[in-house]
C-alpha cells in the first residue's frame, strides 16, 4: 500500500493557492510558524491598545474623542479575531497570553515607543497602521485560510484608521504654528520606528525563505519597506511637513525613493526589551490580567452553578 | 447681594456666557452626566479583566458620549437661538470651556471606577434610572428631547442588560466577588439618592421623579435578590445619608481632576481646530 505523501500534498495545495485548513494535513513547522506569527499579531492589536489608549481622557474634542475610542475598540476586535484563528492551530487564548505576560511571546515594537503629544494620535493612525496595511493586505492572500479570512476584515477597518490618522494630522499641519509644530515633531519621532516594522532586512531574516515557500508570506521584509515610503514620500507633501531623512531621494532609475539607514541598533535593543515603554507595555497587560483574576473566577463560578441548577432541573 | 453660588454656577466669568434657562440647565445636567460616565468608563479601555468585556464597556462608553454630544449640540442650539450670547456657542465649547461648578452632572457617575464590580454598579445603578427617565423624556412636549431620549433608550436598555447580569454574576459568584460587591455598594450607595431630588430646573421641566424612583426601588430590589446582595434600609433610623449637590454644580472632589484631563488640550491651546 502506497502511503500517501503529506507533504507533496500540503506543498500542492500552496502551489494552487488553495487554502490550507484547520484540520488539513500540515507540517509541525508550518503549523508553530503561522502560531508564532499570528499571537504575535493578536497580541500586538491589543498592546497596540495601550499607546492610544493613553490620549482617550484627553481628546481635544467630543468628535475626536469619539473617533479615538472607536479606534482603540476596533483593535480590541482584531485581537479578538486573530485569537480565534491562532486557537485553531491548536493553543488555547490563555495559554498564548501567558506567553506574552512571561515575555515568551513578542508583540511589534512600534508599540513600545511612547504617544506624547496629541499628533502622535495622528501620526500612529498615518504611520503605524499605514506599514500594517501594508503588511496584512499582503496576509489577505496568505496560505492559512482562518488567518487569511480574519486579515481581510481587520483590512477593511484599518484602511479607515489610518485615513482618520491622516485627516487628523491634515488638520494640525493647517492649524496654528503650534499645531504644526506638533505635527512635524510626531512625523520625526514616528517615522524611523515604523520603518522598523518591517522587520528585519532580507539578508539578516531568518524565517523569510519558508514562509514565502509556504506562502505565509508573499512579500519580503524589504519590498513591503519600499512600498511604504514610497507611499508616505508622497503622502507628506500633501501635508506640507518633511520625513526626517537627508537620504530620502527619488531615484528615477529605480522608480523608487532612495532612503537613509535605519538603526538598527536601536532596532534590536527595543526587540530584547530595551525600549521606552517596554516595561511599562507588559506591565499594564499583567496588571490588568492579574485586576481581572475574580471578575473571571467569579464569572466561572456563576456559570457553573447555572449549569448545575439547569442539570437538576432536568 | 453676593452670591458666590449664582454667580459660579451661571458661567460668570467663563467663556460661556450665561445660559440659564430652565431648559438648557437641563439638557446641560444630561449632558454633563452622560459625558463624565463616558469620561469614567473610557479609562477601562485597554484594562479590562477581559477582552470581550473591554470591548463591552467601551461600547457604553462609546454610547454614552454619543449621548452626550447630542445632549450638547441641542443646548449649544437653544444657547444660540435664544440670542443671549455673542459668538458662536458649540459643543465643544459647552464640555471643554466650563468650570467645575458648572458642571450639572450626578455625583455618581463621577465616582471612581474602583474595581470592575465598582463600575459595573455604578452602570447598573445610573442605567437602571437613565433608563426610566428616559422611558418618560421621550414622551416629551420637547420635540427634539424626546428624539434624543427615544434613540438613546435602545441604547440604554443594553446597558441595564449587560450590567445588571453583572452584578448577579458577581453577587452570586464567588465568596469574593459578594464581598466586593458588598463594599461596591457601600462605596456608591449614599450617591443614589440625589437621582431623585429634584433641582429647580427638573422642577421647571416637570420631570416626575417620584414615580422613578418608586420604579427604580423595585427593579433594583429584584436585581440585587438575584445577586443575593442586601439592599441598603431605604428609611428610618438605619437609612444611609444621602450626597447629593451635583445637579447644583457642588460636586465631590473627584470631578476638579477629570475635567482637568478632559480639558488640558482645549486649555492649553485655545482657539485652535482639531
Amino acid at each position: 500500500m502506497a502511503i500517501p505523501d503529506f507533504e507533496k500534498i500540503f506543498q500542492g495545495k500552496i502551489d494552487e493557492e488553495i487554502k490550507i485548513e484547520p484540520k488539513d494535513w500540515m507540517p509541525d513547522a508550518y503549523r508553530k510558524t503561522n502560531l508564532r506569527q499570528i499571537s504575535q499579531h493578536a497580541h500586538s492589536e491589543i498592546v497596540g491598545m495601550l499607546p492610544e489608549g493613553n490620549w482617550i481622557s484627553r481628546a481635544p474634542s467630543l468628535k475626536r474623542k469619539a473617533i479615538l475610542l472607536a479606534k482603540v475598540q476596533d483593535e480590541a476586535g482584531h485581537g479578538l479575531y486573530l485569537y480565534s484563528a491562532a486557537e485553531t492551530l491548536g493553543m488555547n487564548r490563555d495559554e498564548m497570553i501567558n506567553d506574552l505576560h512571561s515575555g515568551k511571546a513578542k508583540y511589534s515594537s512600534i508599540f513600545n515607543y511612547p504617544t506624547l503629544t496629541w499628533a502622535d494620535m495622528g501620526a500612529v493612525g498615518w504611520l503605524v497602521d499605514g506599514a500594517a496595511i501594508l503588511n496584512q493586505v499582503m496576509l489577505c492572500r496568505t496560505s492559512y485560510g482562518p488567518y487569511a479570512r480574519a486579515m481581510v476584515r481587520i483590512c477593511k477597518e484599518e484602511s479607515f484608521h489610518q485615513r482618520q490618522g491622516f485627516e487628523s494630522l491634515l488638520v494640525l499641519s493647517r492649524g496654528t504654528d503650534e499645531q504644526k509644530a506638533m505635527c512635524q515633531d510626531a512625523i520625526n519621532r514616528w517615522w524611523w520606528p515604523s520603518l522598523m516594522m518591517f522587520g528585519p532586512k532580507d539578508s539578516e531574516s531568518t524565517n523569510s525563505d519558508q514562509s514565502m515557500k509556504w506562502k505565509i508570506k508573499r512579500k519580503t521584509n524589504d519590498e513591503l519597506r519600499q512600498q511604504f515610503v514610497d507611499m508616505i514620500a508622497e503622502q507628506i507633501k500633501v501635508l506640507g511637513m518633511k520625513l526626517p531623512d537627508d537620504k530620502l531621494k527619488w531615484n528615477e532609475e529605480r522608480k523608487h525613493y532612495d532612503f537613509g539607514e535605519i538603526n538598527w541598533d536601536e532596532f534590536w535593543q527595543v526587540v530584547k526589551g530595551n525600549g521606552p515603554c517596554n516595561k511599562q507595555r507588559l506591565e499594564a497587560r499583567r496588571k490588568a490580567h492579574e485586576d481581572g483574576a475574580w471578575v473571571r473566577e467569579a464569572a466561572v463560578a456563576y456559570a457553573s452553578k447555572k449549569n448545575a441548577a439547569k442539570t437538576k432541573a432536568a | 447681594m453676593y452670591n458666590p453660588d449664582q454667580i459660579l454656577s451661571n458661567n460668570s466669568g467663563s467663556k460661556v456666557p450665561p445660559l440659564e434657562g430652565f431648559r438648557e440647565a437641563y439638557i446641560l445636567h444630561l449632558a454633563d452626566t452622560t459625558l463624565i460616565l463616558s469620561q469614567r468608563n473610557s479609562e477601562w479601555c485597554g484594562h479590562g479583566p477581559v477582552l470581550e468585556q473591554d470591548i463591552a464597556i467601551t461600547n457604553i462608553s462609546l454610547d454614552l458620549l454619543g449621548q452626550s454630544r447630542n445632549f450638547y449640540q441641542y443646548a449649544a442650539q437653544l444657547i444660540n437661538d435664544s440670542n443671549r450670547v455673542g459668538g458662536e456657542v458649540t459643543e465643544d465649547k459647552l464640555a471643554y470651556l466650563r468650570k467645575e461648578r458648572e458642571f450639572k452632572n450626578l455625583l455618581l457617575v463621577e465616582q471612581q471606577n474602583g474595581d470592575w464590580g465598582q463600575t459595573i454598579l455604578r452602570q447598573y445603578l445610573f442605567s437602571q434610572y437613565q433608563y426610566l427617565l428616559f422611558e418618560k423624556l421621550q414622551q416629551s412636549s420637547d420635540e427634539q428631547l424626546a428624539a434624543i431620549a427615544a434613540k438613546s433608550l435602545k441604547e440604554t436598555k443594553y446597558h441595564v442588560r449587560w450590567s445588571s447580569e453583572w452584578v448577579i454574576r458577581l453577587g452570586d459568584g464567588t465568596e469574593e466577588s459578594h464581598s466586593r460587591m458588598q463594599q461596591a455598594i457601600t462605596e456608591l450607595w449614599p450617591y443614589t439618592g440625589e437621582m431623585f431630588e429634584p433641582a429647580d430646573y427638573e422642577i421647571a421641566f416637570g420631570i416626575d421623579l417620584l414615580s422613578i424612583k418608586n420604579s427604580w426601588d423595585e427593579k433594583v430590589k429584584n436585581i440585587f435578590d438575584e445577586a443575593m446582595l442586601p439592599i441598603p434600609p431605604l428609611g428610618g433610623g438605619g437609612a444611609v445619608f444621602m450626597q447629593s449637590g451635583g445637579k447644583e454644580g457642588r460636586h465631590t472632589e473627584q470631578l476638579g481632576y477629570i475635567i482637568t484631563e478632559l480639558q488640558y488640550m482645549q486649555r492649553t491651546y485655545p482657539d485652535s481646530e482639531w
